[in-house]
């Protein structure tokens, strides 16, 4: 520590000459891109948007956000936005309902570029066990989504490690999933129009070539 | 609460008022039941309302059923409530399949408005009168009444690999 006060101290008063001024850059100094250097900004101060939707606004605000347990900040994104315009986060938290997805649509098309949105919970993934006539069967039906959060609720952990996903997806080098880790590709499951449906060939082409990409 | 007799005498001094206006009497849950015939529905409740003696001035609930099988098919239920003996007594006005109507007792009751529109909403049971008949909690432009017995579920069918290898 000493040493490397002293060392600092030549540094600024340009005693430092030669392979000992080309360590100390090298251990000071980090190259990167603008590029980059603004979406590890961006990913590690996240401005969520205040919003809730049903019981899983219980645990996004006050479990991760307002607790010194699970603590958000720790990530950069403990600052809530109550307005569309100062946010780039959105977490959905909850089933989304027929009347309620107009609004969220909206909230989602206020917000300024660039912008992410998670869906927090089996409800707002999947419609969760709500399968009837007045829940929206997920909340990619009329908005993208970024990342998607099971469970019910999910756990503190699960939603934080959600987040570093997140974070990682915003500095450029999103996870693969699973299927990469496991070489699973080629295991989904279609949306079938019925028993033992196909997919259509366009579908099925450009799958093909996906699994090429992850085969490669 | 009144009891069995107690509900007989109320039938018959309605029934001197507005003869055949009440179709049946019963106890379910132990709760009293009158069963009224929808077109005379106001007279009774108004009866129930003024009628020194009954004074069920208060309404606690209004709330619509879809017995399907049964006919006639649709019931609006009335939970009336009078406050200083603490009795209830429910209303029952059954409805017939298509166009299910009734006059509106937001008049009588200025509580009924909303719940009238929930029944409105949930079973596209009409009242008649009613100051402002829309839809309350489904949006403007659903189409159907989805609390109906023959409604839908709705949803989504979720595709199993294993119901597909067994079944599919």
């Amino acid at each position: 520590m000493r040493e490397r006060q002293l060392r600092a101290r030549d540094m600024l008063r340009g005693d430092l000459e030669g392979e000992e001024l080309e360590r100390y850059v090298e251990e000071k100094v980090v190259m990167t891109n603008f590029e980059k250097l603004l979406n590890w900004g961006r990913a590690n101060s996240c401005f969520p948007l205040t919003f809730g939707l049903a019981c899983c606004a219980i645990e996004a605000p006050i479990a991760l956000v307002g607790s010194p347990r699970y603590d958000l900040a720790r990530f950069g994104a403990e600052a809530l936005r109550a307005s569309p315009r100062q946010a780039d986060l959105i977490i959905l938290s909850g089933r989304v309902s027929i009347k309620m997805a107009p609004v969220v649509r909206r909230l989602y098309d206020q917000m300024l570029e660039p912008k992410w949105a998670i869906s927090m919970g089996a409800c707002s993934s999947s419609g969760g066990m709500f399968a009837n006539y007045a829940v929206v069967q997920g909340a990619d039906k009329f908005m993208p989504i970024d990342l998607h959060i099971p469970g019910c609720p999910p756990r503190p952990e699960a939603v934080l490690y959600g987040f570093t996903k997140l974070q990682r997806k915003i500095m450029g080098n999103p996870d693969q999933g699973w299927r990469q880790r496991y070489s699973a590709a080629g295991t989904e499951e279609w949306a079938r129009g019925g028993p033992r449906s196909e997919p259509s060939p366009e579908a099925a082409a450009a799958y093909e070539e996906a699994r090429e990409l992850v085969r490669a | 609460m009144p009891d069995a007799p107690g509900l007989e005498l109320i039938r018959g001094e309605i029934e001197g008022d507005h003869p055949g206006a009440i179709l049946d009497t019963g106890f379910d849950r132990d709760q009293p039941v009158l069963v009224v015939d929808p077109s005379r529905i106001l007279p009774v409740l108004t009866w129930l309302r003024e009628s020194p003696g009954q004074e069920y001035t208060f309404l606690s609930s209004l709330h619509a059923a879809d017995y399907l099988p049964a006919e006639p098919r649709f019931a609006v239920h009335y939970e009336l409530l009078n406050r200083d003996r603490v009795e209830r007594l429910r209303v029952k006005a059954m409805l017939e399949d298509p166009d299910p109507e009734i006059d509106s007792c937001v008049e009588l009751f200025p509580t009924a408005e909303f719940q009238e529109r929930e029944a409105y909403d949930f079973f596209g049971i009409v009242f008649r009168e009613h100051p402002n008949l829309t839809r309350i909690l489904m949006p403007e432009d659903y189409v159907g009444w989805p609390l109906r017995r023959d409604f839908p579920i709705g949803g989504e069918p979720v595709t199993f690999t294993y119901n597909e290898r067994n079944y599919g």
